[in-house]
């Protein structure tokens, strides 16, 4: 910086001040250089992260697509009287005896100890057995006739039909021997195989089968969870931030609440679940893994958040709009809730969405508080043990079967999903409702 | 649970609002006077006195009835049950609560207690009819008593508008309040359970100890059982990752703010901010995914390969060593804990960068200087203290981060500096201390307070730190 502009010296043109402007010119082309470098630093780092962003949602949705649909075989299946337990239609195994009956059509002789049967069964996901039971159920007059059924393939034989495992995967890495991928392939020539969107993602409960896990209950959870948390920490986030922004006497104790809600929202997420197993489960014996309390720790770590959101709407609605309702004679409760707070409305929402969206995406504290468990079904109310969709990724990818590694992308993909609409709708109420002063 | 009575309460209110209004206006006529306040203010008023009380009373019954009726069927119990373990008596008291309820119970009793388990049904479901029948007829009488009281005072001369506002002020200041509940609760609790776990572990050893195993024998006789709590491993884990995770936040996420704020285009800052903005908006869970099943193999086969090239070669040891690499390492977690914290760095950098005043950077280009000389002399040097206090809050963050270590990152405590190694971090030690299914009161769930307790007072301290240091910094230009 010391160094001045070449041309104001040229103009002394002594030998001297030449041989320095030549030197200037030289440092300059260096400056340059450098500056060129440091540019091109910056672009690097924006890259990395766009770069990241991109690799990330690539790699989710090239994992995650196939899990939205899936294989569906159907078979003729002759109802055997021999076999089928009239009164309890739900004993029956019904996977065997389809399994035996397709080794026969397919030419197939077995051993004495049915292996082969076995190993044909596992290519059928269990839904089978219940659809063939509830058939026999409605209508008892079906056995010793031949019903043609159609069930999900099983996980790994789904698999297969993917092309996520083919007979070159090392053999530690599948569970489907080479003879059954030969079934497999014999029974897709045969037309029995039909491809299907995978509705059973999106109505189904977790289950511990992956053709049969789907994310219904985990939404359903997600939603009561994040209704407890709005419920509580709407209301009661707008009132602090109301109270420290227009009420408040300046003085030792809101200082105290100040610098409180600011360090509570740098506080650890996994903090807020501890706090949560102490509290509200081990002292006041609230359900565990139930939406109540996972939307209760939701609720306590979202308040600093949308009190500083709150508040900083609040500052940017202009005093002559308080002092213009303070002159009119309105005392300053109905300044605050007849002017202030309406025109601060939109921030106030849009901040309080991101807030809920971000406790969506909510994972540790509900770890700790127990939502790690399996939960099968569909839950019903605030009180019983639930899933949410961030610990069903968790659990799902956890999970040692392979087909549970495209669900948890798929689970993610819903997750982002309803992220995105969370944020779209606060862009938009942004966008609609702001006003500049 | 005492749902059922909100409805109630809220035609009770609006009853009081209606009733309060009218009552107030008669009064007012028939005194022939001009009353003090309007009458919806005075129907506020009532609703007030008939709401407040019925909702103190539900919510005291909603934090101590669960607490009562366990303490009640605990108290009540047959011997049978009193002798089980703690952790199998828990959970025949919620079964006994699920059958109570009507519903099956989660597993099968053995005789003695199958038959208990209905006679405790039963009795569960009494008491907590009892006390939800208690709950609402409290909320009710409470109701009707403020009533009462309220609509004796209603006068023309009452200053109901003033009394109004201060309740309101009052409830104002309580929602504030619950902020600062909110920490004297995480305090508490962290302490009391971290005070129950230095009773049986040491603190000394705690903090100091190099070894953490922290299994606790189910039977007396086990072998190697006697679990050892020291915790000097996981900070040792902690601290690398959070440094490795520095070490790609700190030089991307600064460079990007200073090419956001210094460099980029409108169309440009238009396009980088809202991804930014993604990335920070993404669920860790989701960053946990992607680092245990797309970086960690991607990491290993590369280290593995590298591994395969120099062993023979000079240097075979290491290839070795390489080739035995696993997915869950240091780096893996460290390096997409990294990329979670750019948005971080650079957002609070942007801002920081931005309130360094405009005339220090005329002045710097005035004298002839460069960009980038500007940003390196004048802008950095201006907003050091900032950015680095920016840099503590983002430590902070990555000591702090769950999701990521767990799914990542392993659990075998190592004490290594080795960013190929598996290590735990406090954070996971933590998830895998309460997520198991063992009874509350072994030392070995209560060491997971021990860690939060630590854990809360370093990150407190490092937010505290960073937060004045950011703020001195704000107000020298203002």
């Amino acid at each position: 910086m010391t160094d001045a502009t070449p041309d104001m010296i040229s103009k002394g043109a002594v030998g001297a001040d030449q041989a320095r402007a030549g030197k200037l010119q030289a440092g300059l082309k260096k400056r340059y250089g450098k500056e060129r470098r440091f540019k091109l630093y910056g672009v690097l780092a924006v890259a990395v992260a766009v770069g990241f962003l991109v690799l990330l949602l690539g790699r989710i949705i090239a994992q995650g697509h196939t899990a939205f649909y899936a294989h569906e075989i159907t078979l003729p299946v002759y109802m055997d009287a021999s076999r089928i337990d009239r009164s309890y239609p739900q004993g029956t195994n019904f996977e065997l005896l389809v399994a035996e009956q397709e080794l026969a059509r397919l030419g197939i002789a077995d051993d004495a100890a049915g292996t082969k049967a076995t190993a044909m069964r596992s290519l059928f996901s269990s839904e089978l057995k219940f659809r063939a039971a509830d058939l026999v159920r409605e209508n008892p007059g079906l056995i010793g006739q031949t019903v043609t059924i159609a069930a999900p393939a099983s996980d790994e034989a789904d698999l297969y039909y993917k092309g996520e495992i083919t007979k070159a995967t090392p053999a530690d890495q599948r569970r489907l021997s080479d003879e059954q991928i030969g079934w497999l392939d014999r029974m897709k020539t045969g037309g029995a195989v039909r491809t299907h969107f995978n509705g059973a993602l999106f109505t189904n409960g977790d289950s511990t089968e992956p053709e049969l896990a789907g994310v219904l209950g985990a939404v359903i959870g997600s939603a009561l969870m994040l209704l407890v948390t709005a419920v509580i920490a709407i209301p009661i986030g707008i009132g602090a931030a109301l109270y420290l922004e227009e009420f408040s006497p300046r003085n030792r104790l809101t200082d105290l609440i100040e610098v409180n809600i600011n360090n509570l929202a740098a506080v650890p997420s996994i903090v807020y679940g501890l706090l949560g197993v102490a509290l509200f489960i081990n002292w006041m014996h609230l359900p565990r893994s139930s939406p109540l309390v996972g939307g209760l720790v939701l609720a306590l770590m979202a308040l600093p958040t949308i009190i500083i959101a709150t508040r900083s709407s609040l500052k940017a609605v202009p005093p002559s709009i308080r002092e213009a309702a303070l002159a009119m004679g309105a005392s300053r409760t109905q300044t605050v809730f007849q002017h202030v707070l309406p025109l601060a409305m939109p921030g106030v929402m849009t901040g309080t969405i991101i807030s809920m969206a971000h406790a969506l995406g909510e994972t540790a504290p509900l770890l700790l508080i127990g939502m790690v468990s399996f939960v099968p079904g569909i839950p019903h109310s605030v009180a019983e043990p639930t899933g949410a969709l961030p610990s069903l990724v968790y659990i799902w990818e956890n999970a040692s079967e392979r087909a549970f590694h495209e669900r948890t992308a798929a689970a993610i993909m819903v997750l982002l999903a309803f992220m995105i609409v969370m944020n779209a709708a606060a862009i938009v109420l942004r966008r609609r409702f702001e006003r500049r002063w | 649970m005492i749902w059922f009575y909100i409805p109630v309460l809220i035609v009770l209110s609006i009853l009081a609002f209606v009733g309060g209004r009218a009552l107030a206006s008669r009064r007012a006529v028939a005194a022939g006077v001009k009353p003090h306040s309007r009458p919806s203010q005075h129907g506020l008023y009532a609703l007030i006195w008939v709401g407040v009380p019925a909702l103190v009373v539900l919510l005291a019954a909603g934090i101590f009835s669960n607490n009562i009726a366990a303490q009640t069927l605990r108290a009540g119990a047959p011997d049978s049950v009193v002798q089980l373990e703690p952790f199998r008596r828990d959970a025949f008291f919620s079964d006994a609560r699920l059958v109570g309820a009507g519903r099956q119970p989660q597993q099968i009793w053995p005789a003695p207690l199958s038959s208990d388990l209905i006679v405790e049904g039963r009795r569960a479901a009494a008491i907590h009819q009892t006390l939800t029948w208690g709950a609402a007829v409290g909320a009710l009488i409470a109701s009707i008593l403020g009533g009462l009281f309220v609509f004796m005072r209603i006068r023309p001369d009452l200053r109901a508008r003033n009394r109004v506002e201060s309740w309101i002020g009052a409830v104002l200041f309580a929602c504030s309040a619950v902020a600062v509940l909110t920490t004297v609760g995480i305090i508490f609790s962290l302490l009391w359970d971290s005070l129950r776990f230095f009773q049986s572990v040491s603190p000394l050893e705690f903090l100091f100890g190099t070894q953490w195993s922290p299994q606790i024998a189910i039977r007396a006789d086990q072998v190697g059982s006697s679990g050892a709590f020291g915790a000097v491993p996981l900070f040792a884990g902690t601290f690398l990752i959070m440094i490795i995770a520095m070490c790609v936040a700190a030089p991307v996420g600064l460079f990007s703010a200073i090419y956001l704020s210094e460099y980029a285009s409108r169309t440009s800052r238009a396009v980088v901010k809202p991804v930014l903005e993604i990335l920070a908006g993404v669920p860790t869970v989701v960053y946990g995914f992607f680092a245990a099943l797309t970086v960690g193999p991607v990491f290993r086969e590369f280290f593995n390969g590298a591994g395969a090239l120099l062993v023979g070669g000079p240097l075979d040891g290491m290839g070795q060593y390489l080739m035995l690499v696993q997915n869950q390492m240091a780096l893996v977690a460290g390096a997409v804990m990294g990329i979670m914290l750019i948005p971080f760095v650079s957002s609070l950098s942007d801002d920081i960068i931005n309130a360094v005043p405009q005339s220090l950077r005329d002045g710097s280009y005035a004298m002839g200087a460069t960009k980038s000389e500007t940003v390196k002399r004048v802008l950095l040097p201006a907003a050091l203290p900032g950015i680095s206090g920016a840099l503590l809050l983002a430590m902070s963050r990555a000591i702090g981060e769950t999701m990521i270590v767990t799914m990542a990152a392993g659990l075998a405590a190592k004490l290594t500096l080795n960013p190929l190694d598996t290590v735990t971090t406090v954070t996971v030690q933590i998830v895998t201390l309460l997520t198991g299914d063992q009874e509350f009161n072994s030392p070995k769930t209560l060491a997971a307070f021990g860690l939060g307790l630590t854990l809360f007072l370093v990150t407190l301290m490092l937010n505290i730190v960073a937060q004045k240091i950011v703020q001195t910094y704000r107000e020298q230009y203002d």
